[in-house]
């Protein structure tokens, strides 16, 4: 991986709105905390700390020269998820109630059954959790406005990882 | 060889596991509990899943939570450590039908062994010698006090799901018998959901010495000596020896004998441990066996120089046995160092561990997952550590516990540390002369 490549994977990372990302390929080992800011209300850019780990010498040199082992590099990139680096701790965290894959939508010909800015209601069923074959339907134990979707379509989850953020107001 | 294993259970054990899969270079999938985040067989694992809240039924015993983290973690085998589901014969089932290896025996071999009655005629008819007592459960009081009479009193009324010590009563004369049987059934179908009791012949001031055996899946069976434990409170163990001070090779041979036709006759696959009692005059007889991995194996591998944990990983992934019976060339104590107030009562003590510093050293090894910081959860066991030390004699290995225990500082919970201590004191545990009577006479200064 050059230093062009590694710059843009750290974008995207931030892109995406993911909190920590590791990644460990053959020659280096890089991990992305995206730490938001919570004093300010209407940020446009989120701070994102990147940690390179070079492991292993050769085509890695001129990148050390640059990025040295283990310093922090702060990346500055346009969030395009500005809205959610308001304080979000007044947001409700909808947390998986098992393990399995999370699933948005009943099959994929049907449509997600909640998406940002849905209104939702106790009982409502918000995801689908299988486990071992079984498909299990999730039911909203909170009232709000979905704000945020914490989890992609078919991604593994563990037991009370949040799934969901929910503005109960 | 497996690629990728899940350790369904934690603490000691489960860091234990995780250390002899990285040596083979196999991945590692740690599960826990809430209580256990900050857990270091978490932090080591490559991967980890939350696969619950802290109840044990919840979390650890929960088949489904700990199947799906095998799922979404690709895991092609889970290695149940002791405890928890490691004898539960529907988990070994259900990974079976899931084709993840279950490392340990099959489900059959569970259940044969795991209801005590049961193992008992299963070892009676391979030769093993067992307790006199009766064939199976007991059908009322009256066929109880025949049996009683037939094998001599004193006998002891035994739940058959047991464990723990719970179930028990021993009963003197007739007179007593009846209202043992009332309150064994009792505490009996309150513990384990059966109050089915059997009966057996109550051998006083026995030695608990097990011996350790391992079985391939091509029907080799070989055992690797014994390990004396008669050290308990209330039938918990707190130390654990190797040679038995009341060992001789004859003994050993017979009893080594014993256990590898136990459980050849099963064709039995993984470690297990053949429990016997052996009374003043050495005889033996079977008591029980354990179908998974022990807590006090460390001292086993120290005196033959076989890691066991990666033994049993290469028998489950198919391997043959590539050795014959194993005997001890050194001599290993084990103290389990336990999150309890010795002095009042081992009461248990959960919280959080201001200080830690491990001792070091020749013939020293300490199997533990606390550190500095670590928060003990109060919703499991309290051992908190295993001590082991390893000498060329059995004085040595007395010296080098004494010096350790010395240097083995933890702050902020009370520990058995003291309780060891002063065993290693003990005039009668220093000459070996101790049966599983010695802690209900010994008195903590």
């Amino acid at each position: 991986m050059d230093y062009k490549e590694i710059e843009d994977l750290i974008r995207a990372i931030a892109a995406s709105g993911a909190t920590e990302v590791e990644i460990e390929a053959k020659d280096i080992k890089l991990i992305v905390k995206n730490s938001r800011g919570t004093q300010n209300f209407v940020a446009e850019q989120q701070q994102v700390v990147a940690q390179v780990m070079p492991m292993s010498q050769p085509a890695i040199q001129q990148v050390v020269q640059s990025v040295p082992q283990r310093q922090e590099v702060q990346v500055a990139t346009k969030a395009e998820l500005a809205t959610t680096s308001e304080d979000s701790s007044r947001y409700i965290k909808v947390k998986s109630p098992m393990v399995g894959t999370f699933y948005r939508r009943a099959n994929p010909q049907k449509p997600a059954y909640v998406n940002v800015g849905d209104e939702i209601q106790v009982g409502k069923v918000i995801g689908i959790i299988e486990a071992m074959k079984l498909f299990n339907e999730i039911e909203s134990e909170v009232s709000g406005k979905i704000v945020k979707i914490l989890v992609e379509d078919a991604t593994p989850v563990e037991f009370d990882q949040p799934i969901y953020l929910v503005d109960p107001s | 060889m497996f690629k990728k294993i899940l350790i369904a259970n934690r603490g000691e054990i489960a860091l234990r596991i995780i250390r002899t899969c990285k040596e083979m270079g196999i991945h590692t999938v740690a599960v826990y509990s809430t209580a256990d985040k900050e857990s270091l067989h978490v932090k080591f694992a490559d991967e980890s899943v939350c696969i619950g809240p802290p109840q044990g039924k919840l979390s650890y015993l929960n088949i489904p939570s700990i199947m799906a983290a095998a799922e979404i973690t690709n895991a092609d085998a889970i290695h149940p450590g002791y405890g928890f589901l490691s004898e539960n014969s529907k988990f070994s089932q259900i990974c079976k039908d899931h084709e993840i290896k279950f490392i340990g025996p099959s489900p059959e071999m569970i259940d044969k062994m795991g209801d005590k009655a049961n193992a008992k005629q299963t070892m009676k008819d391979s030769g093993v010698p067992t307790i006199p007592g009766s064939d199976g459960l007991l059908y009322d009081i009256a066929e109880g006090i025949k049996k009683a009479n037939e094998i001599k009193y004193p006998v002891i009324l035994k739940a058959t799901a047991g464990g723990g010590g719970k179930g028990m009563r021993i009963v003197n004369n007739d007179a007593e018998f009846e209202p043992a049987w009332e309150s064994a059934k009792m505490e009996a179908g309150a513990s384990f959901g059966n109050d089915g009791l059997y009966l057996e012949k109550f051998i006083v001031n026995p030695r608990h010495i097990e011996i350790q055996v391992i079985g391939d899946q091509y029907g080799k069976v070989v055992h690797l000596s014994e390990r004396d434990c008669s050290v308990q409170r209330r039938h918990q163990k707190l130390l654990e020896e190797t040679p038995s001070p009341f060992m001789t090779d004859e003994l050993r041979t017979r009893m080594g004998e014993a256990a590898v036709k136990g459980a050849k006759s099963i064709n039995y696959e993984g470690v297990g441990t053949i429990e016997f009692l052996v009374d003043s005059d050495r005889n033996f007889y079977f008591m029980e066996m354990n179908t998974r991995i022990q807590v006090e194996h460390p001292i086993t591998e120290e005196v033959v120089g076989h890691d066991l944990i990666r033994r049993q990983i290469k028998v489950a992934a198919g391997l043959p046995l590539d050795h014959d019976n194993l005997f001890p060339t050194m001599h290993a104590i084990e103290c389990r160092i336990n999150a309890e107030d010795a002095y009042n009562n081992f009461r248990p003590c959960p919280g959080k561990i201001i200080t830690v510093h491990k001792p070091g050293g020749h013939g020293i090894r300490v199997d533990s997952h606390i550190y500095s910081g670590y928060v003990i959860p109060s919703h499991y066991d309290s051992m908190i550590g295993k001590l082991i030390a390893i000498g060329r004699t059995r004085e040595e290995a007395i010296a080098k516990m004494s010096r350790a225990l010395e240097e083995y500082i933890i702050e902020g919970v009370k520990t058995t540390i003291p309780f060891h201590q002063q065993l290693m004191k003990n005039e009668d545990f220093r000459s070996g002369n101790y049966t599983t009577k010695f802690m209900e006479t010994f008195e903590l200064k």
